[in-house]
């Protein structure tokens, strides 16, 4: 069987915005509004063509679902698309502190 | 074919109104969107309500559905009524190895006739999401797992049937929990030249016995007897690359971390995370005769308060 090859979403990788948008199957008017609701950020604002850390699409497709199946309005997705990063923030950090707990005392 | 009922699905009597049936929906995908919810198996339910709602809000495919009747059981076989040839485009084909589903999604009503637009739009594939369960190992490592998914392909009429694709991944070293790699092109198959789904998959990992990750550091309990934390020691503890030996300078107390670096998790882009060993002092809980007389005479010779701290409120 041929073993296929899986890349890592991560920020060490970058995508262009034309990238973002046929892998998340926003519109580029689509996804330049979600940068304008501060919900994705590319890594420069200032330059001339964006870039956007890899990790970005997870976002980018989270937003596309929230606003078909929820029927979202801009303001809506950008609410929870901030919301939704705020509780995966707070989950990594717990799942850090829990880490460092210690486990069962023997 | 087998029978769907989707209006158990959206908790809704067979004569709601395209309403009622719109509110049911917004509830039902709050509480299962996978972006949302934390129930186990919402994806899945998150899938039922979908495809129901699709089959019901549209006027044409739920006058269809409701055709069928009421008489069947869920998962039922059944026989399409003879006017659903003529509006899912004509009887060369059978109905018998479709999904309910699948079939509805594809019907798009008498005025534009079956599956019209599918010969000229270019439809990208269905993207797809996969947890793949490793261990601590695998993830120290890297590893392949297999992947078995469904996925619609289409038939010559256009129709999509369900096929089963197993594969093969290769996760490269560097995971760890909550990250997400991509295999591009192995969702959904695009249609008429449109591009091929892709597939994420999320890595969870499982439990260790005596690691714990956060991200690519990992903790691990070092229990110490008091003597070893009194006096220093040199004690073993293992890696996930093999046992290292570890200093313990003399008068470590419990809850310090002794950090071996490089001794983590590989990070994907190079090096590595640390192991953090995080001392707890253990005591024997059947001391023998002599243990229990050396203890004693500890506690008679010394002179260490460890509670001097609480001072004044303390003696209240």
């Amino acid at each position: 069987m041929k073993i296929e090859q899986a890349t890592w979403l991560h920020e060490h990788y970058e995508f262009s915005l034309e990238e973002l948008c046929e892998l998340s199957g926003l519109t580029e008017a689509e996804l330049r509004e979600l940068v304008d609701h501060g919900v994705l950020a590319p890594i420069e604002l200032a330059a001339r063509a964006w870039t956007f850390r890899a990790d970005r699409l997870l976002v980018a497709r989270s937003a596309r679902r929230l606003r078909k199946d929820l029927d979202l309005d801009p303001h809506g997705v950008a609410l929870v698309v901030t919301l939704l990063e705020r509780v995966r923030d707070l989950e990594a950090e717990l799942r850090d502190l829990r880490a460092k707990l210690p486990g069962r005392q023997r | 074919m087998k029978y769907k009922d989707y209006y158990a699905v959206m908790g809704v009597d067979r004569k709601a109104s395209a309403e009622d049936i719109k509110q049911a929906y917004r509830k039902l995908a709050r509480k299962y969107h996978p972006d949302v919810s934390k129930e186990p198996g919402a994806e899945e339910k998150f899938k039922e309500v979908g495809e129901a709602y699709e089959t019901l809000k549209d006027p044409e495919k739920r006058a269809a559905y409701d055709s069928l009747g009421s008489s069947y059981r869920p998962g039922q076989d059944f026989r399409p009524p003879p006017d659903w040839e003529k509006q899912f485009g004509g009887g060369q084909f059978s109905f018998e190895d479709l999904d309910l589903g699948d079939l509805f999604s594809h019907f798009s009503g008498g005025r534009r006739g079956a599956g019209a637009g599918r010969g000229k739009i270019r439809m990208p594939g269905e993207d797809y999401e996969v947890t793949a369960h490793i261990s601590l190992e695998d993830a120290y490592r890297g590893t392949e797992v297999d992947l078995e998914l469904e996925v619609p392909e289409y038939d010559e009429q256009g129709f999509p049937h369900r096929v089963r694709r197993a594969f093969k991944a290769r996760i490269p070293k560097g995971a760890t929990d909550g990250q997400r790699l991509r295999l591009a092109g192995k969702g959904g198959k695009g249609l008429n030249g449109g591009r091929d789904g892709d597939l994420y998959l999320n890595i969870a990992l499982h439990p260790h016995r005596l690691f714990r990750a956060s991200g690519h550091d990992l903790y691990l309990d070092l229990p110490l007897a008091p003597w070893e934390a009194v006096l220093g020691a040199s004690v073993q503890v293992p890696t996930l690359a093999g046992s290292v030996r570890l200093k313990i300078p003399p008068g470590t107390r419990a809850g310090q971390q002794l950090r071996l670096a490089g001794r983590g998790l590989p990070k994907p882009q190079g090096g590595e995370g640390d192991l953090f060993a995080i001392v707890q002092i253990a005591v024997p809980t059947a001391p023998s005769e002599r243990e229990r007389a050396l203890y004693k005479e500890l506690a008679e010779a010394s002179t260490f308060n460890p509670r001097g701290h609480f001072g004044e409120e303390a003696a209240k």
